[in-house]
Formats: C-alpha cells, sequence, structure tokens
C-alpha cells in the first residue's frame, strides 16, 4: 500500500487545507482539515499542533472530531490572543496552514463505566465530544454538561444530543437551562444517579479544578485534559509540564489527560500567565495593523512583519 | 583563528570563529607530521582519513581533500564545527606536546565550507533495487543513515516530527555555531541523494512502526529520534515561571526565532539575570543565546570544576570570554518566588570534589553552612535528558532500564528490521557518535536485506579517492561514478582565493 502523503511543508505545496468553516459566534469557530492519515489514526483526547503561517508560533488545539471517510480533522477554536484571532480572520475555506502536526499525547482512556459525565465548559465543549460519543458506542449512559455564558454562544447541542442520554445546558446568566455554573449541573446529575462511575470534565483551569472539587466530595472519579503552555508538543522541551500528585509530568506526551483530584490547578494556572505581557503586545501590536490594513487595503503590513529576517 | 570580538558578537548571531583563508590552511597542513600510525584516525569515531586530507589539501587538490572526508563523514561542515576535537583527534595528536596539535577540525570544516560554496557533491549513480526504507528522526544519526541506504540504492524516506528537518543541528545548537545554512546545505546534498524528507510526521501517533512495517511496506526502519524529554532536579521552586529548560530556551530561539518577537509569534520572555545549572554544551549554547539576547548578566552554575565540564574546551572559553559569571562547584537548592509567582533568586551551596565516582569524575559533596543566595529572574535547566517515551508508548520495541531503545551488537531492536542509534540508543552524546551509529545501523540494514555493503571498499584502499565516491568504488558493480560537467572542473587556486 502507498501512504498518503500529508501535505508539506517547503515542496511548494500550499500545506494543510482548510475544507471548511463554521462560526459558532463572535469568538468561536470551526475548521475542517484535509488529513487523511491523521483523520485515520486520531483517537479522542488527542491534539494536533498548529503553526498558522511562516512566522507563526505552535498552538497547540483538541482534535473535536474526525471523519475517517472524508479524511478531515475537526477543530474548535476560541479567538482569544494574537494567533486564534489571526486564525479567525484569515483560515478561511479553502486557505492553508503552514504546519499541522499531530495526534499528539496520550488518547483518552476509554473505561468501561457504565454510567459516564461528559462536561464541557466554553472552549472545552468541543473537544469532550469525541469521548462522549466513544464512551456511548462503548455502551454506557452518558450524561452530557456543557456549560456557556448565555444561550447564543451555545454550539453542538445537536450533536450532544445524539449521543447523550441526557444533555443538560448551563448558563451564567440563565438565558438557557440551569442558571449557574456546570459545577450546578453535575450536583444536580448527581442527586438524579448515585451510580455514576466516571467525570471527564474539559474546559479553562478554573472550571475542571471546580469539578474536580466537587467530584472529590461526591467520591467520583475524575479525568480533566490539561492545556498548558505548549512549544514542540513532542516532549523534546519540558515547557508543558504540570504538578500531578506531586510528580512532574510533560502534558504532551504524559497527558493531556489526567486524575483530576491529584492535579495542582494553581500551579497550571499560574504557569499559562507565563507569557502576559507579550502576548499583550502581540495582540495590540496585531490589532493595529489589522485596523491599518483594513482602511487602506494596499498598504503593505509594518516592515518587519512583511520581511521579518530585516533588521534581526 | 580569527575570532570575532567577545564584545561585539555578544550583540549579534554571526559565528563567532571565521573560518580559515587558504594561507592558514596551507600553512596549518605543513605542521602535519604524517604519523605512519596516526592515532588521530584511530580516535575519530568514524575513521576520518586525517593525514590523507591534510595531504591533498597540501597539494592543492581541494576537490580530493574533499572526497576524503565525505568517503567516511557525510557532514564535514557540522563535524568541523562542533565535534570535541580535543577529546578526539586533536587530543591524540603529537604535535600536540609540547605545541598546539595541528587543528584537524578547522581544517575539517575549511574543506567542507569550500564544498558547500562550490556546491561539491559526490553523487553517484544510483541503481534503485527496490527496497524501501524508513527513517524516524532527522537528527545526525538518521542523516548518516539515511544517505547510507540511499547511496545503496534504496528508496529512503525520513520522518521529522518538528516543521524543519535536521534534530539537535536545528533546533538546539545556535546560528553563532552552527549557522542554519550550512545544516539547510546539507540537507540539500541529502535530497540530491534521492533521500525524501517528510516533516510534520510524529511517528508512533501518525502512523506506528509496526503500521510502517505492515501496511505501508517498509523493508527496514531506522530509529534516530533523539533524547529529548529534558530533565529537572525536583528541588522547591521549580514551576515558578522564569524555570525553563535549556531545550525550550534553544528551540524558541532557534526553531521558532523567539528573538524576532512580535515579527515572529513565538515569545521568549527572558529574564535579565539569568542563571543556568549545568556545564554541557547545552548549558553554554543557553548562555551564550541568553547574552545575545538581551540578558544583562548570566550565571552558570555547575557542581564540579571547570576541568570536569562536559563541553566543547572552544565553548567554555568563548563564554568565558563573553561575560558568564562562572559559579564552579555551586549546586543550587532552592529557587525562590517573588510572591507572584516568578523567579526572585536562587539558593545554592557550595561544593568540594570528593573520591571519584563511577564516571571517573571526583564527586562533588557539599561543603556544611556554605549555602548562600543570589538575585535571578529565570533559570535555566541543562542538565541532560531522559529517553523520549513516544516510541516505547506506541510500539512492542523492547527498551531498557531507563527507557532508551534496546539494540545487539547490530544496532538491531528486538523488532525485526528495525534498527535504532544516535541519542535514543546511547542517552545524549555527540554529534559524530549519533552519525556514527547511524552509519553503522544502514552498514548492518544492508545486511540484513541482503544488499552487498560497500563500506568494505572505504575500508581498504582509503586514499584512492579517484576510485570511490561516497566510499562506492566505479567499478562497483551497480554503481557507476558519474560527475556532472560542471563538476568536473575542479577548482582552480585563483577561483577559491577570489
Ligand atoms: C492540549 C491543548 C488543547 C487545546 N485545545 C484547544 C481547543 O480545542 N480550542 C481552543 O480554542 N484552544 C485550545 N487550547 C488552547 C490554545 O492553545 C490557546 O488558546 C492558544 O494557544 C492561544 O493562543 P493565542 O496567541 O491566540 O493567545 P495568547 O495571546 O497566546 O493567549 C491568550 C490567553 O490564552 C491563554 N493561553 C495561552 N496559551 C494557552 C494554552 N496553550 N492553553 C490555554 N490557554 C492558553 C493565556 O494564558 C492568555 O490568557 C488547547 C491547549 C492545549 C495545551
Ligand atoms: C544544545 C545542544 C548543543 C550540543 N552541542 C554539541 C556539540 O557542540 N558537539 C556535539 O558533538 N554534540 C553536541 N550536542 C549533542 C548532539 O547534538 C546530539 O548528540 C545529536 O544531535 C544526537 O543526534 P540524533 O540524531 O540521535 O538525535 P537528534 O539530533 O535529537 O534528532 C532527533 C530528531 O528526531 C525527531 N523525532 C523525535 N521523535 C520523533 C518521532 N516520534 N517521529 C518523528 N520524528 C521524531 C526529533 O524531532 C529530532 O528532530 C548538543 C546537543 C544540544 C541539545
Ligand atoms: S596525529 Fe596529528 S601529526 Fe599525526 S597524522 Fe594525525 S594530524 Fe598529522
Ligand atoms: S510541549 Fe515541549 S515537552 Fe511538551
Amino acid at each position: 500500500m502507498d501512504i498518503p502523503r500529508p501535505n508539506q511543508v517547503g515542496t511548494g505545496e500550499p500545506g494543510f487545507e482548510v475544507v471548511a468553516r463554521q462560526d459558532f459566534s463572535d469568538t468561536t469557530f470551526l475548521l475542517e482539515i484535509e488529513h487523511p492519515l491523521m483523520a485515520n489514526a486520531a483517537r479522542p483526547g488527542q491534539f494536533v499542533i498548529v503553526i498558522p503561517d511562516e512566522h507563526g508560533e505552535r498552538i497547540p488545539l483538541t482534535i473535536a472530531d474526525f471523519d475517517r471517510d472524508q479524511g478531515t480533522v475537526t477543530l474548535v477554536i476560541q479567538a482569544v490572543g494574537k494567533t486564534s484571532k489571526e486564525m479567525q480572520r484569515v483560515c478561511q475555506t479553502g486557505s492553508a496552514l503552514f504546519s499541522v502536526t499531530g495526534p499528539m499525547g496520550v488518547p483518552s482512556h476509554i473505561t468501561d463505566a457504565k454510567k459516564v459525565i461528559c462536561v464541557g465548559g466554553g472552549l472545552g465543549v468541543a473537544p469532550v465530544f469525541p469521548q462522549a460519543r466513544a464512551h456511548k458506542e462503548n455502551g454506557a449512559y452518558v450524561i452530557g454538561i456543557v456549560g456557556f455564558r448565555s444561550k447564543d454562544l451555545v454550539f453542538w447541542d445537536d450533536k450532544f444530543e445524539k449521543y447523550c442520554d441526557e444533555f443538560i445546558v448551563c448558563t451564567d446568566d440563565g438565558s438557557r437551562g440551569i442558571k449557574g455554573l456546570v459545577t450546578k449541573g453535575i450536583e444536580a446529575a448527581a442527586e438524579k444517579h448515585a451510580d455514576i462511575d466516571e467525570l471527564i470534565a474539559i474546559g479553562p483551569p478554573i472550571m475542571m479544578k471546580a469539578c474536580a472539587e466537587t467530584t472529590r466530595t461526591l467520591g467520583i472519579k475524575t479525568m480533566v485534559s490539561l492545556n498548558p503552555i505548549m512549544v514542540d508538543g513532542t516532549g523534546m522541551c519540558g515547557g508543558c509540564r504540570v504538578k500531578v500528585g506531586g510528580s512532574i509530568k510533560f502534558a504532551c506526551v504524559d497527558g493531556p489527560d489526567f486524575d483530576g483530584h491529584a492535579v495542582d490547578f494553581d500551579d497550571l494556572m499560574n504557569r499559562l500567565q507565563r507569557f502576559k505581557e507579550d502576548e499583550k503586545v502581540a495582540l495590540e501590536r496585531w490589532t493595529e495593523s489589522c485596523r491599518r490594513l483594513d482602511q487602506s487595503p494596499l498598504e503593505p503590513l509594518p516592515p518587519d512583519k512583511a520581511s521579518p529576517r530585516a533588521g534581526a | 583563528m580569527p575570532i570575532q570580538d567577545a564584545m561585539e558578537r555578544v550583540g549579534n548571531f554571526d559565528e563567532v570563529t571565521y573560518g580559515y583563508s587558504v594561507e592558514d590552511t596551507l600553512r596549518e597542513c605543513e605542521r602535519c607530521l604524517y604519523c605512519p600510525e596516526p592515532a588521530c584516525i584511530a580516535s575519530c569515531p568514524v575513521a576520518i582519513d586525517i593525514p590523507g586530507f591534510i595531504e591533498k589539501i597540501s597539494a592543492k587538490d581541494y576537490r580530493g581533500a574533499y572526497d576524503v572526508i565525505s568517503e567516511t563523514n557525510l557532514l564535514p561542515a557540522i563535524c568541523g564545527r562542533v565535534c570535541p576535537q580535543e577529546d578526539q583527534c586533536e587530543g591524540v595528536c603529537p604535535v600536540g606536546d609540547p605545541l598546539k596539535p595541528v587543528a584537524i577540525g578547522r581544517l575539517e570544516r575549511w574543506v567542507g565550507d569550500l564544498a558547500i560554496a562550490e556546491n561539491w557533491v559526490n553523487v553517484p549513480y544510483i541503481e534503485p533495487n527496490g527496497f524501501k526504507i524508513g527513517i524516524v528522526g532527522s537528527g545526525p544519526a538518521g542523516i548518516a543513515c539515511a544517505a547510507e541506504m540511499a547511496k545503496a540504492g534504496c528508496d529512503v524516506t525520513i520522518y521529522e516530527a518538528l516543521h524543519l528537518p535536521g534534530g539537535v543541528l536545528r533546533y538546539g545548537i545556535p546560528d553563532f555555531r552552527l549557522p542554519n545554512s550550512v545544516v539547510d546545505q546539507e540537507i540539500e546534498n541529502l535530497k540530491k541523494l534521492g533521500v525524501k524528507i517528510e516533516c510534520n510526521v510524529l511517528i508512533g501517533r501518525l502512523f506506528t512502526i509496526q503500521q510502517m512495517v505492515d501496511e505501508f511496506g517498509y523493508d527496514a526502519i531506522f530509529i534516530g529520534t533523539g533524547a529529548g524529554y529534558p530533565k529537572f532536579m525536583g528541588i522547591e521552586g521549580e514551576s515558578l515561571n522564569g524555570v525553563v529548560s535549556a531545550n525550550e530556551l534553544l528551540t524558541r530561539c532557534n526553531l521558532m526565532h523567539a528573538g524576532e518577537f512580535p515579527a515572529y509569534d513565538t515569545p521568549l520572555h527572558l529574564g535579565k539575570r539569568v542563571a543556568i545549572i549545568g556545564a554541557g554544551n547545552t548549558a553554554m549554547d543557553a548562555m551564550r543565546v541568553a547574552l545575545r539576547q538581551g540578558a544583562e548578566k548570566v550565571y552558570c552554575v555547575y557542581r564540579r570544576t571547570k576541568a570536569e565540564s562536559p563541553a566543547r574546551a572552544e565553548e567554555i572559553d568563548h563564554a568565558e570570554e563573553e561575560g558568564v559569571d562562572f559559579q564552579w562547584l555551586t549546586a543550587p537548592v532552592e529557587i525562590l518566588d517573588d510572591g507572584d509567582g516568578n523567579v526572585r533568586a536562587m539558593r545554592c551551596i557550595r561544593m568540594e570534589l570528593g573520591e571519584p565516582d563511577d564516571s571517573g569524575r571526583r564527586r562533588p559533596v557539599p561543603i556544611e553552612d556554605s549555602d548562600y543566595e543570589f538575585e535571578t529572574d529565570m533559570v535555566v535547566y541543562a542538565i541532560g535528558t531522559n529517553a523520549n517515551p513516544i516510541i516505547g508508548q506506541t510500539s512492542k520495541i523492547k527498551l531498557n532500564e531507563w527507557g532508551y531503545v534496546e539494540v545487539d551488537d547490530n544496532l538491531a531492536t528486538s523488532m525485526a528490521g528495525v534498527y535504532a542509534g544516535g541519542d535514543i540508543v546511547t542517552g545524549a552524546a555527540t554529534v559524530i557518535l549519533a552519525m556514527g551509529l547511524g552509519r553503522r545501523a544502514a552498514h548492518n540494514m544492508k545486511a540484513y536485506l541482503g544488499i552487498r555493503d560497500t563500506n568494505i571498499v572505504y575500508a581498504g584502499h582509503p586514499t584512492e579517492t579517484d576510485e570511490t565516491l561516497f566510499g562506492i568504488a566505479a567499478n562497483e558493480r551497480n554503481f557507476h561514478r558519474v560527475r556532472l560537467a560542471k563538476d568536473i572542473t575542479s577548482s582552480t587556486e585563483e577561483e577559491i582565493h577570489a
């Protein structure tokens, strides 16, 4: 059998093609990338590292879905800073990403649990979906809980409803479902079911921490997917190290899934602040260049962006 | 040897050591004694015919000198720059006592650079033999193995997890020591041999080694995934912001151009006072990168003395000249925070040397009550690496107790047809050793596949370079020496002066 070649950097080929895009809200969008080999290899819980363009940084994004027949993988991205906002602006259908590598990380261990809660908060809603589906296909009773700020931001409720036996939406403003955080949803579900074997939570660290605290008192096994800042994603730099049960783990090769009751979330949250100042500089500079570009589209970008090596 | 002034060079990433001029080179060659039993060859991991190529240079047959070197070493421009010559060829050269040894590394580099400038490549006529070879990792081990297999007529593909090939040569060793252009050129030469390079492919995860054999039809596979997985010490304060591994610092700078942030998107967030723990090549590189990126003060914290440091002597000297503050016989005890999750200072303890340990080096022991604190806002760990776990996680290949790939004397792993070499077998070592193992594995892979190995030819007639190219004899079955018309005219001396 001949290997289907992933698109390559430096061969003059366009890179990794975006074959579909969907916008869920002002900040959240979905990209479908053509990569048959990856669609074939991807398992729930794994992620990719994307470099949007030649001057770009390497950012990790969870594989939110994969279609083996179409040969595509799906990423759902929240525009929070320079790189993700730039992707929101430029990654249209037909465009190409400079580099997409993966699937990375140890796939989630889909246990034989009979009753499972899958919790997604904000940008964690998409990545928890493949796990919910896998558990359903494994014959488990699946309770899906998702949290959003308000009802306008809700997406993929149809997908969850298809694979969940029960589906709970929580919104901060109460515009849909339960008013409050996902932990309220967890408590409600736990009250109804005394026999929950496992809970999987993906979302911002503060939300995963709250979920782990809630289940600790309820005595439910809890897995979380950690999202520290990464560089290579191959275990080579140690930038992604997290504290789990008192020892150091590299989230990219030892995780990203860990026992939520053993994770030091405060440490993770502190480490996510590492580049706060630089992120601000990058975002402001980019916003300014967009503003200029929008005003006079023909004016070139600031010189160092156009030829990044100049003056270096 | 001309070098860039220390004060000037800390402000740029240009190479520190300029190459020799033709005059320097010829003068240096005159110092060789052409020993009847050259110690230098014996202590070169790939046994380059050193007096052989020096003789060619002296005879002004520069192309001939390149042919001699490229029989055994594919990457002279790289090895001339990064090999620890003082522990190898130059360390045993009798001229070295009482004078300075013949500057073999510099001569090698000169020939390598000339080959790049003149676009010399020894591409033999290669008759495809139908075997498909997969190489995992594009570091020096993978490159060397790929070249050997391609020359034997195999269809070779290198898979690399990062977006650019070269391994440590690319992401680790900085430009002022090994310019990226040199790495690019050597990779180009590899492609001229017909080797295909596929980046962005994480083997084990995108597809496994088993799949390469079962589904993709690879006849033999070489694993050269390097050491990776940096070590930390487990002391208090290690997860504070500002504590990084040298690999992270170097990867951000060399691979991702963090020094050019924000024109490039990867940030670095360098401290003003940077403390680097360790004193190997990696540590030296991290220190000197930190200086060039604008750190005001750079400390080196090492628990032994300069004499025990594993770095190339030249790199330590250069780091000293550039103003690194070396705290020899010192070990870190704790990293202190600023109350906001960042590094504020480090507490260290003084050491003294006790009895020799397993490695033969005297073991450092702490001096009681000698601990002290100093201010720093960035701490960089360069104390070695553990084995990368991905191949172990995704295959049944047997690992040793430290997690490195276990191989037999032929560098064969526990999986039939799968060989391994380089840092993933030996633990962190050197470029030339990794290349040596890559070649040795290739030699055994050829035997495994039943391909006639041509190694014997160059070992037997090291100076008959006109008859061999890349070590392959012109009269060898399957191989025919073809030089492109452009290459036939060997450069005259004038051209080189120009
Ligand atoms: C394993 C893994 C999976 C991820 N999956 C997704 C996903 O499916 N969808 C998605 O939108 N995002 C995901 N992230 C987070 C995503 O990588 C970051 O949002 C992205 O790197 C931000 O880049 P930026 O330049 O746009 O923002 P920046 O300006 O760099 O950062 C903006 C904010 O995001 C935070 N941030 C920076 N880097 C990360 C990071 N690596 N993880 C979390 N927060 C970060 C910063 O603390 C800062 O507050 C994942 C992260 C990891 C490690
Ligand atoms: C900063 C630094 C400075 C050094 N300086 C010197 C020096 O001056 N002189 C000297 O002789 N030695 C030096 N060394 C050591 C030398 O670089 C290494 O011993 C040598 O590069 C090892 O070669 P390798 O081919 O085994 O692995 P590497 O060079 O590490 O290459 C391995 C490659 O495999 C890739 N890879 C890993 N896993 C996978 C996978 N699953 N799928 C696909 N690809 C994968 C990696 O991304 C990497 O590109 C230095 C090392 C460092 C880190
Ligand atoms: S040991 Fe020194 S003098 Fe002897 S052949 Fe080698 S380089 Fe020349
Ligand atoms: S991202 Fe570099 S080790 Fe995990």
